[in-house]
């Protein structure tokens, strides 16, 4: 555990600017429409970037789709399955769009009856996400240094290392698990990391769940 | 003025931080802001306290006024009261003086800057005179969805010339042929309004104001106003009576200067009278700290508007760690998830079971409160607002990259 990294784990944070697409959804159908027609930066800002601004709110709220479906459309059961789109297990946003355009045909051609339009003021607004990787102070080296950044970075940088990370190369991987993985050789780190689900802990609790992983590693280093 | 520093135990130290790493890719340059008015009224409030913050981020904040005379503000107050959905009638008369004015104001005025955010329909037309290379912003505090045709269309014709848009919510957005961004508005954490105060202070002023606190209180605070729906609160509260104990508090300004306002605190007087457990209280405008103090003094707190701009006011009172309920309109929803970070309504029979059911269950009355500070925390404070504006002004700046690594 006292060995140095080749390479410093440099942690970074992520900020969005919100843009207003100016499209609206009144029924399912037409969010339905607004979903196949956007883009990576549409989906985004409703799934991983709702998680990051909600995650106080943990257990609810898993995306912005399923949230408007569930509690102002109010079609339950559409609503719950929107809700267990994982979008963590994903690793392109092309691929939770058709995730979520599938679960809707499958609803809709479910429920052809007319399609319920909910009151003025009450639509679902398409949104983008502009994304900056900002840099933070903290950097780590070892085991402990990483523990002492991961006490003091915001959950932001959080979220952007362990879910957002898995959208790119290496696919699937948190930037945690792989920094472990390729600079100690340390894959039991990687495997505890990569089991956390955002949808069960409050970014704070993941925060302090992620210490326990690593301040577990320390100790067994220490007794071995 | 607060340095920026001591607005971190208020937003987090990792949020000063994210502001500072930011504004060192903008350091050096100008950003102008230009709005009517230096003193009062929520812009300038917002300015006054953002701007020292950017200079001491390195940044050259810039703030102009524009000026006209009395007739120019009787227009702009008619542009904005048409804007927000109450109908005027406006002449080809008044939409020549606000050119005209705006023509003396670009002779006049120093437009030079890299960035500049003109706040509201007043110095809208400056755009005339944009700098080449400048990246203007137009900064719309109004709700919009019920504008009036004649007035947006006047105006259309000057914003769809700026760089982008930026509007407080999503459904204030208008077709325009210029990128739009959501900065809603936010509150200063530091500011009377908000500051923490200890208990021995709430319960001095609380004790100063002459309002009891034996009973848990229900406040709402807000002008006397028929969209604020005093009534509505007081019929309310009278209905769940017979059930709690508990004390109803309105605190508004004293309406001396409005008329409308001066009848519905009469009415909000009557209604309340013989029930010595609804208290109805005018304090001046400057009574920040004791609006502060009550707040605190509070168990629940409303805002039951039946209709609202943004509604800052709702995360005045979330910041304070209070079970907030609140009517579902304007941009209220954006600041309260129904059941997570406080209560929206849309009756005044929803109000009264919810105040019930909170007076109830203090410990899930509690938990909303929790929730709702920290959804203030991470979205509604100055240090959101300014991060928000400074991230605007890179993107402009980065030739609208969208995706940016700094």
């Amino acid at each position: 555990m006292g060995t140095k990294a080749k390479e410093a784990f440099r942690f970074c944070t992520r900020l969005t600017l919100a843009e207003v697409t100016g499209r609206r959804a009144a029924n399912i159908q037409e969010l339905l429409e607004g979903i196949r027609s956007a883009d990576d930066a549409v989906i985004y800002y409703h799934t991983h970037r709702f998680i990051k601004q909600s995650h106080h709110l943990v257990p609810e709220g898993a995306n912005d789709f399923a949230y408007w479906v569930a509690n102002t459309v109010q079609a339950d059961r559409l609503g719950e399955e929107l809700t267990s789109i994982d979008i963590v297990q994903y690793h392109s946003l092309a691929d939770i769009r058709d995730a979520f355009v599938k679960m809707l045909e499958r609803g809709i051609a479910e429920n052809p009856g007319p399609a319920r339009t909910v009151a003025p003021g009450r639509e679902f607004h398409f949104m983008r996400s502009i994304r900056f990787s900002v840099p933070t102070e903290c950097a780590a080296v070892d085991y402990r240094s990483f523990l002492d950044c991961l006490r003091t970075v915001s959950v932001s940088s959080l979220y952007l290392h362990v879910f957002e990370a898995r959208l790119r190369p290496p696919y699937g991987v948190d930037d945690f698990s792989h920094w472990f993985r390729l600079n100690f050789g340390d894959e039991n780190v990687g495997r505890e990391i990569s089991r956390l689900d955002p949808y069960s802990y409050t970014l704070e609790g993941l925060r302090q769940r992620i210490i326990q992983i690593i301040e577990k590693r320390v100790q067994e280093g220490s007794n071995a | 003025m607060p340095k920026i520093d001591e607005y971190a135990p208020a937003a987090g130290r990792s949020a000063i931080e994210e502001l500072k790493i930011i504004a060192s890719r903008l350091k050096g340059k100008t950003i102008l802001n230009v709005n009517s008015t230096a003193v009062g009224g929520g812009v300038a409030e917002i300015l006054s306290r953002m701007l020292p913050m950017m200079t001491e981020l390195g940044i050259k904040p810039r703030w102009e006024l524009v000026k006209g005379g009395e007739d120019f503000y009787a227009v702009t107050k008619k542009f904005h009261n048409a804007l927000h959905g109450t109908p005027q009638r406006l002449t080809a008369a008044d939409f020549q003086l606000y050119r005209d004015t705006m023509k003396a104001n670009l002779d006049t005025l120093n437009l030079d800057a890299e960035v500049a955010l003109m706040h509201d329909p007043q110095p809208a037309g400056l755009i005339d005179k944009k700098p080449a290379g400048a990246k203007w912003v137009w900064r719309c505090h109004i709700d919009l969805s019920n504008r009036q045709d004649d007035v947006w269309n006047f105006l259309h014709g000057y914003v769809s010339r700026y760089d982008a848009a930026v509007i407080s919510a999503p459904s204030f957005s208008q077709a325009l042929p210029v990128k739009q961004f959501q900065v809603p508005p936010s509150i200063d954490p530091l500011a009377d309004k908000n500051k923490d105060l200890t208990d021995a202070e709430v319960a001095a002023i609380m004790s100063r104001l002459e309002i009891p606190t034996d009973k848990p209180l229900i406040s709402q605070v807000s002008r006397f106003d028929r969209l604020k729906d005093p009534l509505g609160v007081i019929e309310a509260f009278k209905k769940i009576q017979p059930y709690v104990t508990a004390r109803l508090l309105l605190v508004g300004g004293s309406a001396d200067d409005d008329p409308e306002g001066a009848e519905v605190l009469a009415e909000a007087r009557t209604a309340a009278e013989g029930n010595p457990d609804i208290m109805v209280l005018c304090l001046a405008p400057t009574s920040n700290i004791e609006i502060n103090a009550i707040q605190r003094a509070s168990a629940i707190i409303l805002q039951k508007s039946l209709k609202e701009g943004f509604g800052l006011t709702v995360s005045e009172a979330l910041w304070k760690g209070k079970p907030v309920i609140a009517g579902a309109v304007g941009g209220i929803p954006l600041q309260i998830t129904h059941k997570y970070s406080g209560i929206l309504t849309r009756t005044i029979e929803g109000t009264a079971y919810w105040m019930k059911r909170l007076l109830h269950e203090p410990a899930y009355a509690r938990k909303l409160g929790e929730n709702g500070r920290e959804h203030v925390r991470e979205n509604f404070l100055l240090t959101r607002h300014l991060r928000d504006y400074l991230l605007l002004a890179l993107y402009l700046e980065s030739g609208r990259q969208e995706f940016i690594h700094l």
